[in-house]
């Protein structure tokens, strides 16, 4: 298997790892948003704390829980030896001037620094709300499911915790502006015919979904 | 001279340019005051007149690369202004005309910067890291024979023309220049695709692919993230897909040859 294993670690191959895991990753946002959608029915919580009793009780669920850890960390490490490679490839002197800003766009060359602010982001929100929710002591709501939806509510009421979120979901939007395309090409999914809507499709799949989750400690801080 | 402006002003530039003396000492850019250059000298023509001025003063000329001076060898290779090639779209440095430039510009004048691309002298780099990755597989290694009559092998239009647009990659190394991630791929994809698009290339398309994706590995070019500088600053317009076709070609030739290492 060594065949394999040279495969994935070449440069190419490291990029497919970076494009099916982020797009594994992207399939994630829709499952999570699809589901967090439940926080804006009025009705106390009731319907979102049965979805996080079901999630955080479906032996099905728990497995694919697995699966997404690991597409986190293939990612995180593929991103970090691409990184490490890329810089050294510069060599030691780098350019005294660089105008590489009038030949590509921002987001495509700061996917590192976007990624780090997602990072950061996903610790402080799992730490806080899945953490909490699966190891901590959460009041019982009226069906004595664990009562998630308050600690959401009340969570969104501190406004610099409301400001991390939209923040992390603006860094989130550039990253999967160029992400979601670049992983396409990288995969060699291209094609005059479909390259121009997956191009579109990326555009909007990353301002519905970021906008999507931005909303939800907007609508808690401002009209809850 | 034929074709010249008679009423273009002569500049004045000031040129910050890379001087280092061999691959091992350290460099650093060196102020130059350049005088009366016509709007219709190239960039090359305007630094042989900074050389003859510093060989009249008993200084070392600046070494940078050049041949044919006209866009196709891909020997020029001056990062202009903090782009490759400068700041005109689709140009080679020899093609880049003075006229581009103000009165009383001051201009940066840097080699290519790679770990794979060392640099021999002042802005005169040593590319053969590309030379390596073409022998590597870059090749029809068939006996051709005589020349074939015309149509004998059907290539369609299409097909041709898009094997052709990659074909014209000069080898410059822009993209490497350009690249933040000093990456190759533009370059290896252009000479990957112009043979896996044609017949003639089908029976070493596998092994093509693997060697010379192995070697650019081995020579430490990065690896793309899809940004897109390279085919902004190729000189004649290497298209992006080429990397998706390599990507493709690689995918493809990992899962299905016969080479277990």
């Amino acid at each position: 298997m060594s065949w394999l294993s040279n495969a994935l670690s070449s440069s190419i191959g490291r990029k497919i790892i970076m494009s099916i895991t982020g797009l594994f990753l992207c399939s994630f946002l829709v499952i999570h948003l699809i589901g967090n959608l439940q926080l804006f029915k009025n009705d106390g919580g009731v319907a979102f704390n049965i979805y996080s009793h079901f999630m955080g009780t479906n032996p099905v669920i728990r497995t694919i829980e697995f699966v997404l850890l690991a597409g986190f960390v293939f990612h995180i490490y593929e991103a970090i030896a691409l990184t490490g490679r890329n810089k050294a490839a510069r060599g030691p002197q780098g350019y005294k001037v660089d105008n590489i800003g009038q030949n590509s766009p921002w987001q495509s060359r700061n996917m590192g620094l976007l990624g780090t602010i997602i990072l950061i982001f996903l610790l402080v929100h799992l730490y806080n709300f899945f953490y909490r929710a699966r190891f901590g002591d959460l009041d019982p709501d009226i069906n004595s499911n664990d009562d998630l939806y308050t600690l959401v509510a009340s969570s969104f009421k501190q406004w610099w915790y409301v400001l991390l979120y939209v923040l992390a979901q603006v860094a989130l939007a550039y990253h999967l502006i160029h992400g979601f395309k670049s992983a396409f090409q990288t995969l060699g999914l291209t094609h005059r015919k479909y390259t121009p809507f997956i191009t579109y499709f990326g555009y909007a799949f990353s301002i519905i979904v970021c906008a999507g989750f931005a909303a939800m400690p907007l609508y808690f801080f401002f009209l809850k | 001279m034929a074709g010249s402006n008679p009423n273009a002003k002569p500049m004045d530039l000031t040129l910050k340019v890379w001087r280092q003396r061999n691959r091992t000492a350290d460099g650093q850019l060196v102020d130059y005051q350049v005088k009366n250059i016509s709007p219709d000298m190239s960039f090359l023509e305007m630094l042989d007149v900074l050389n003859e001025d510093l060989l009249h003063k008993g200084e070392d000329p600046v070494a940078f690369d050049h041949d044919c001076r006209e866009g196709i060898c891909g020997s020029c290779n001056l990062y202009i202004n903090g782009r490759a090639h400068g700041p005109e779209p689709g140009t080679t440095t020899c093609q880049l005309h003075m006229r581009k430039f103000k009165d009383g510009d001051t201009i940066v004048v840097e080699p290519w910067r790679a770990a794979a691309f060392p640099v021999n002298r002042d802005l005169s780099v040593d590319r053969s890291a590309f030379d390596r990755i073409i022998q590597a597989g870059g090749y029809v290694s068939v006996n051709t024979g005589g020349v074939p009559d015309a149509n004998e092998i059907p290539v369609p239009k299409s097909i041709a023309d898009r094997a052709f647009d990659a074909a014209t990659c000069i080898g410059c190394g822009a993209c490497v220049a350009s690249c933040k991630n000093a990456s190759a791929m533009l370059f290896v994809s252009a000479k990957v695709s112009q043979l896996a698009l044609l017949p003639q290339g089908q029976v070493e398309r596998k092994t093509r692919v693997e060697n010379m994706v192995a070697q650019m590995d081995k020579e430490g070019f990065g690896a793309c993230t899809n940004i897109g500088s390279c085919a902004a600053e190729c000189p004649v317009g290497i298209s992006l897909e080429n990397i998706a076709i390599l990507n493709r070609e690689f995918l493809a030739a990992k899962a299905t040859s016969n080479n277990l290492a």
